[in-house]
C-alpha cells in the first residue's frame, strides 16, 4: 500500500482528503489525516460574533462530519516532520511513513509577538476576533460598553482574511448606529498599509467607504508596543493612537511544527512554488492553504481554488507526468459593509481587484467593488455552501482560475 | 520610466524615482538619492542597505520584523535611520524596487 499523509484537517486539509479519496484507488492508496483538534471552526463566522449575530454554536461542527469514508483519521499533536526520511512523528511517539505529504497546518494568531498586547488589559479592554474565545469576550464587552475610542489595529502582514478588519469597522459603525450611540464611539482603523487596502482600485473604493462612514484611518503604522497604563498603541516612528477598546489583529504565524521541523521561513511559513504548490525543497511534499508562503491572501477561498490545482498536480506527480495545473493566486472575498449590504473582490497574483460582475459576466448576480444587498446575501449563503459543498470537495460554479470576463479595466 | 543622473551616471528610474535596474547601483548613487530624501548616509546606513540588498537578491520579502531580527539594527533604529516610511526609503536608496504588499 502506498501512503498519502495530510497534516491538518482545517479547510484545506479536509478538502484535499475528500478530493483525493475519490481519485486514489482504495486498494492501492492509504490516506491518513492528522489534526490535534476535533472541532472544525467556520472562521469567516467569527466576524459576526462580537456583534451578537452569531454565537459559538453557529461556527462549530465536529471535524468528523466532513471526512470521507476510507480515510484514516488521527487526532494527535504532531511533533515533527522528517522530510529527509519521509516520516512524521506524532506527540505520542508514533511514526507515520509517507510516499506523499500534504502540509495544511495553517496559521494562527501570535499576540505574544507584540510587546504589551497580551498583558493586563487582554480580554478586558484589548481583544482579538480571530479566535472564538476573543470574539466571544468582545461580544460580552460590547454588551455593556459605554463608548469611547474604538481602535482596530492590524499588527503586520500577512494575516488571515485581509478584508475582515475592514468588515469589522463597517460592522461596528452599523452596530453602534443601531444602538443609538454612534456619536459616543470614535472608530479608528490603524494599518501598516499605506491605505485601506493594498491595490489601487480596492484601496480607493474602501477608503471612500471609511470616510463615508466617518471612520478614521491611520496608515503606515508599524506597531512597536501596546502601552497598557496609558492605553495607547505606539509605532516605531513614534506615532501614538489612544484607545478605550483595542481590537487587535495580532501577527499571524505558521504552526510551530513547521519551525520544529526546520522547514519554515521566519514566520513559520513553508517556502512553496507559487504555481505548482510543491515544496521548494522536497519533491514529494506539497503545501496548501495558510501554511504556504504564497504571495496571495491567507483565506479559505485561496485554499479552495488551490485545492483543484493541487489535486491535479499531485495526480501528475504520482503518475510521473509533468505538472499540468498552475495556480494563479486566485482569491475571492465577500466584504460585509454593514446595514445588510456588502461588496465583493476577485483577484490573483497579477490582477488587482477590478469592478464588474461575478461569477457570470454581465449578469452577476454579484457586483465587484460595488455595495449591494445581493453581495451581503452571498456572504450569508456562503456558510451553507462551506459546510455542505466546499469542505466535501464538491464542485462550485466558480473557476479555480481567475476570469477576466465580467471585469472592467 | 525616465532617466536620472546620479553621481555622473545615467540610471533608469520609475515614476516614483525607484531605480529599475539594481545592478547599476553604487554607493555614490545611494548618497545622492539619500540627499534627495534628506538623509546623510553613515556606515550604519550602509550596513542596513547591504543587508536589504542581500535579502532581495535571495528573493526574500522585506519586513520590519525581518530587519528587527537581522542583527544589523533593531526596528527602532531603522526608523531613526530612515524616518517616516523606512522600508520605502531604504529600498529607494538601495536602488531596489519599492516593496509591495500582497494580500
Amino acid at each position: 500500500m502506498k501512503k498519502l499523509l495530510i497534516l491538518g484537517a482545517g479547510t484545506a486539509g479536509t478538502m484535499m482528503a475528500n478530493k483525493l479519496r475519490k481519485q486514489l484507488p482504495r486498494d492501492q492508496w492509504e490516506i491518513t489525516i492528522v489534526d490535534q483538534f476535533k472541532t472544525h471552526y467556520y472562521q469567516p463566522g467569527f466576524l459576526f460574533i462580537p456583534f451578537g449575530i452569531y454565537t459559538k454554536n453557529d461556527v462549530i461542527k465536529p471535524k468528523s462530519d466532513f471526512f470521507p469514508v476510507g480515510v484514516k483519521v488521527i487526532y494527535s499533536k504532531i511533533d515533527k516532520i522528517q522530510p529527509e526520511e519521509n516520516n512524521v512523528l506524532l506527540d505520542n511517539g508514533v511514526k507515520l511513513k509517507y510516499d506523499y505529504l500534504i502540509i495544511a497546518t495553517g496559521c494562527k494568531t501570535a499576540p505574544e509577538e507584540v510587546d504589551g498586547l497580551k498583558d493586563k488589559l487582554w480580554y478586558k479592554e484589548i481583544f482579538d476576533f480571530y479566535t472564538v474565545e476573543g470574539a466571544i469576550a468582545l461580544a460580552d464587552h460590547f454588551k455593556t460598553w459605554k463608548g469611547g475610542d474604538l481602535v482596530v489595529n492590524v499588527s503586520e502582514l500577512p494575516y488571515k482574511c485581509p478584508v475582515a478588519p475592514l468588515e469589522f469597522v463597517f460592522y461596528a459603525d452599523a452596530f453602534f448606529t443601531e444602538r443609538g450611540m454612534r456619536d459616543k464611539v470614535n472608530i479608528t482603523f490603524v494599518t501598516p498599509l499605506p491605505g485601506a487596502f493594498t491595490k489601487p482600485r480596492a484601496t480607493k473604493m474602501l477608503g471612500e467607504l471609511l470616510e463615508e462612514k466617518n471612520i478614521n484611518l491611520v496608515p503606515d503604522f508599524a506597531i512597536m508596543e501596546v502601552n497598557n497604563d496609558e492605553k495607547k498603541i505606539v509605532d516605531y516612528g513614534g506615532t501614538e493612537v489612544p484607545f478605550d477598546c483595542l481590537v487587535s489583529i495580532p501577527p499571524n504565524m505558521g504552526d510551530d511544527v513547521i519551525s520544529r521541523s526546520g522547514m519554515g521561513d521566519d514566520m513559520n511559513y513553508v517556502p512553496t512554488d507559487k504555481h505548482t504548490l510543491q515544496s521548494n525543497k522536497y519533491e514529494n511534499i506539497f503545501v496548501i492553504g495558510d501554511a504556504a508562503n504564497l504571495p496571495t491572501s491567507k483565506a479559505g477561498s485561496v485554499a479552495h481554488f488551490a485545492a483543484d490545482i493541487l489535486e491535479e498536480n499531485l495526480m501528475c506527480a504520482i503518475e510521473g507526468r509533468p505538472y499540468t495545473a498552475r495556480f494563479d493566486g486566485h482569491a475571492n472575498c465577500y466584504i460585509e459593509t454593514g446595514f445588510g449590504k456588502g461588496t465583493l473582490i476577485d483577484f490573483n497574483y497579477d490582477t488587482e481587484p477590478l469592478p464588474g460582475s461575478f461569477p457570470f459576466p454581465g449578469l452577476g448576480p454579484f457586483g465587484l467593488l460595488k455595495v449591494s444587498r445581493m453581495n451581503h446575501y452571498g456572504k450569508v449563503m456562503f456558510r451553507w455552501m462551506y459546510w455542505h459543498i466546499l469542505l466535501k470537495g464538491k464542485e462550485l460554479p466558480i473557476n479555480s482560475e481567475m476570469q477576466m470576463a465580467g471585469k472592467k479595466l | 520610466m525616465s532617466t536620472k543622473t546620479f553621481a555622473g551616471i545615467n540610471v533608469e528610474v520609475n515614476e516614483e524615482g525607484y531605480m529599475t535596474d539594481s545592478s547599476q547601483w553604487t554607493k555614490e548613487i545611494a548618497k545622492e538619492i539619500a540627499k534627495e530624501e534628506g538623509i546623510e548616509l553613515t556606515d550604519t546606513h550602509f550596513d542596513v542597505i547591504e543587508f536589504i540588498r542581500s535579502k532581495v537578491a535571495s528573493g526574500e520579502t522585506l519586513t520590519i520584523r525581518g530587519i528587527n531580527k537581522s542583527g544589523v539594527v533593531d526596528a527602532k533604529t531603522f526608523y531613526k535611520l530612515f524616518p517616516g516610511a523606512p522600508l520605502k526609503k531604504a529600498t529607494k536608496i538601495a536602488g531596489l524596487q519599492k516593496p509591495e504588499s500582497c494580500i
